[in-house]
């Protein structure tokens, strides 16, 4: 079956855990006993409806304070499709958990309180959603109940979000915008009734309606070794492949590849998963490679065909996103990981930070936790570079501290 | 020779995983209970390394009340697959004073799981703990990571997690600490049963509908079992059922069904209208009583 995967953002009491927990319901994804504890606790808090909220948050801390701290992953699943939620809170002070969720989701929804509009977290999570390049952004304008179903709301909003828009620079983002309020699951699964002036989608038809393939990324294949697989035994006494995840774009057997750093060249002659072979690869597929020629590969190498080399740079300028407590200033060095392999970085500028309103950036030399930014770095190795619009496994790596060896920091190349 | 290769993306993504857990660790482990979650996790290993054999061991953190079909499963998997498999036993804790036994109508070895499975990671200096639970599986499990890490007292301090970005997973740890890995994290109970199903993979017969000797306390079905705390006017009676989860018999709860066959489970669990912990004795003691085990070190 299809899996789809979705990044929610909002700001606090936007009721993003509510919109979740209703999809939970509508589909049917709750089971009776879930149901019955969200009867149970929000009878002892005193409501008269049902707190789906109850049925996302789960750590203690979250449960007292009604907020969501990290990321949380929920399943659910249509006839249809399966789809997996990461669920991230909209607290400015954790952007580190919302690039995290974006980052390993096809789509995005974006929550909007009706009654206080775009607001300075929004930016924030478009600005997120475009750094990542989200193809796909639902905007849910939350709580038309508040605001007596109001078409004129409902299209400030639009209007205030398109101007948004108008100043990013990835065109191909496709924007939809739903009025809805989850707590009485109008619009989320079921047409609304309150709302006639509203001709679209539900969320869930909208989810519904999306193709996988239209997600795939079409660009050059890169297949980084996770490992060298020699098995030893009498059997494959002289085996020796190359395990990895392709990415990017497919490989067949008889590409002529290029195994870098080396640049020794070889065709690919066998294509295995477990004991079957394959002629082509998909990007996606997790495959053990053989060559042709008896070469030196190992972990953190990579593959691509010869025609496709990427550039070869001992400089990276990035967009980083600073995910740690310790603040990224010039001189300090961090390992740099990207895909497998891991060479020493240092940080030779910080050329400021980047204003999420899509305006100039200020000329701070510095990035506090939260904070993205512009950042010139040193490697101590050359590696082999796509800009991350072009190429986005090959285009992204993230800054390891040293010391706490806690992954501080993300970084886009440009 | 099949032309284009169709992974389905769960597979590929826990392939990842498991290489890049022998890539980045020098002495990992699979915690294998004998459930369907573990035995995927083999089946995944197994795939991830082929030719090569599964590079790391099995562990058996066994409570001593286990269901008899389970290890005889367990040790015919091992034999077939030439693994190499380590037994470490809560009774020898208990008989060593390291741990106490829990008395009562509730007592459960399960607790009492921690304690012996963080000696063995200990015993053996293991500095990866691959596991088989799933995020959808309990509100806790659904805020874990990955590679998510544990410090020397095996605790999980869940508020200040390493953001796991994009599929970068980041290993580096420190002396004495250890990481738990979670293959199948993405994967639904339903998307194990499709795969146990596409597979073929075999499965302890307790997972079928079978008649057995039980007796129901607080809606739930508890084996009569000489390892049961049961009442005396609790009375048992033969029906037929099959466990969803396999974990401590005095812990897991069966369900009433009639499904023995693979295909009949996948249309049961549909149809279902209870969750799969729904019938886990240990989750029910309070509201937040994953989170707690899991701080103190639970798988």
């Amino acid at each position: 079956m299809e899996v789809l995967k979705i990044a929610t953002a909002g700001s606090v009491d936007d009721g993003k855990s509510t919109l979740i927990g209703r999809l939970l319901y509508d589909t049917k994804s709750l089971t009776s006993d879930k149901i019955e504890a969200i009867e149970r606790v929000s009878k002892k808090n005193g409501l008269d409806y049902l707190d789906f909220s109850l049925a996302t948050d789960g750590l203690v801390a979250e449960r007292e304070q009604g907020i969501t701290i990290d990321v949380a992953h929920i399943y659910f699943s249509t006839p249809k499709k399966s789809y997996i939620i990461a669920d991230t809170p909209g607290h400015i002070e954790y952007t580190r958990n919302m690039v995290t969720g974006a980052s390993t989701s096809q789509t995005s929804i974006i929550l909007i309180d009706a009654r206080k509009g775009v607001i300075e977290q929004t930016y924030r999570h478009f600005f997120i959603n475009n750094l990542l390049r989200v193809k796909e952004v639902i905007v849910a304008v939350n709580k038309m109940d508040l605001v007596n179903y109001s078409e004129e709301v409902f299209n400030n909003i639009v209007q205030d979000f398109e101007e948004l828009r108008a100043k990013s620079d990835f065109k191909e983002q496709k924007l939809t915008f739903i009025p809805v309020s989850a707590l009485w699951g109008e619009n989320i699964a079921e047409k609304s009734s309150a709302m006639p002036w509203y001709d679209g989608q539900t969320i869930l038809e909208h989810l519904e309606n999306l193709k996988l393939e239209d997600f795939e990324e079409k660009s050059q294949a890169r297949f980084s070794v996770q490992m060298v697989i020699r098995p030893k035994t009498d059997e494959f006494h002289d085996y020796r492949g190359y395990a990895g995840k392709i990415s990017g774009g497919s490989l067949k057997v008889g590409d002529q590849v290029t195994v870098l750093p080396s640049l020794t060249t070889s065709t690919i002659k066998e294509i295995h998963f477990f004991n079957d072979f394959f002629e082509e690869a998909p990007a996606g597929s997790s495959v053990t490679i053989k060559l042709a020629d008896d070469i030196n590969v190992s972990r953190g190498d990579m593959l691509v065909k010869s025609y496709e080399v990427p550039k070869e740079t001992k400089i990276l300028n990035a967009t980083v996103c600073w995910m740690d407590n310790r603040t990224l200033v010039p001189g300090t060095k961090y390992v740099l990981q990207h895909n497998t392999n891991g060479v020493l970085a240092k940080v030779d500028k910080v050329e400021g930070q980047i204003d999420t309103d899509f305006g100039t950036a200020d000329d701070a030399n510095a990035l506090k936790l939260n904070d993205i930014g512009s950042v010139k770095l040193k490697l101590s190795k050359s590696i082999f570079v796509d800009s991350y619009q072009e190429n986005r496994s090959n285009g992204r790596f993230i800054l390891i501290d040293t010391q706490t060896n806690t992954t501080a920091g993300v970084g886009f190349i440009k | 020779m099949s032309s284009i290769l169709n992974q389905n993306t769960l597979e590929s993504e826990a392939i990842y995983i498991f290489r890049e857990v022998v890539a980045q660790f020098e002495n990992p482990v699979l915690l294998f209970s004998g459930g369907k979650d573990s035995i995927t996790l083999v089946r995944l290993a197994q795939k991830a390394f082929y030719p090569a054999r599964i590079p790391f061991p099995l562990m058996h953190i066994d409570t001593g009340h286990n269901f008899p079909e389970t290890i005889e499963f367990r040790d015919r998997l091992v034999k077939d697959l030439g693994l190499d498999l380590i037994v470490r036993k809560v009774q020898d804790d208990i008989d060593n004073g390291i741990s106490i036994e829990e008395k009562g109508k509730y007592s459960s070895r399960n607790s009492l799981q921690t304690n012996t499975l963080l000696n063995a990671i200990d015993e053996f200096k293991f500095d990866a703990c691959i596991g088989g639970a799933r995020r959808d599986e309990e509100k806790a499990r659904a805020k874990e990571r990955i590679f998510s890490i544990r410090n020397d007292f095996g605790e999980w301090d869940e508020k200040n997690q390493r953001p796991e970005v994009f599929d970068m997973l980041n290993g580096r740890i420190d002396i004495g600490q250890n990481v738990r890995v979670f293959p199948i994290s993405n994967w639904t109970e339903l998307d194990v049963w499709n795969y146990i199903d596409s597979e073929k993979i075999e499965i302890p017969s307790i997972y079928f509908a079978h008649d057995r000797e039980i007796f129901e306390r607080d809606g739930l079905i508890w084996t009569a079992s000489e390892y049961v705390y049961k009442e005396d006017h609790e009375t048992t009676e033969t029906k037929r059922v099959r466990f969803r989860t396999v974990g401590d018999i005095t812990c897991t709860a069966a369900v009433a069904s009639n499904a023995d066959t693979v295909q009949k489970i996948i249309q049961e669990i549909r149809d279902s209208a209870i969750s799969e912990r729904g019938a886990r004795i240990d989750d029910k003691r309070s509201e937040a009583a994953m989170e707690t085990r899991k701080q103190q070190g639970y798988f």
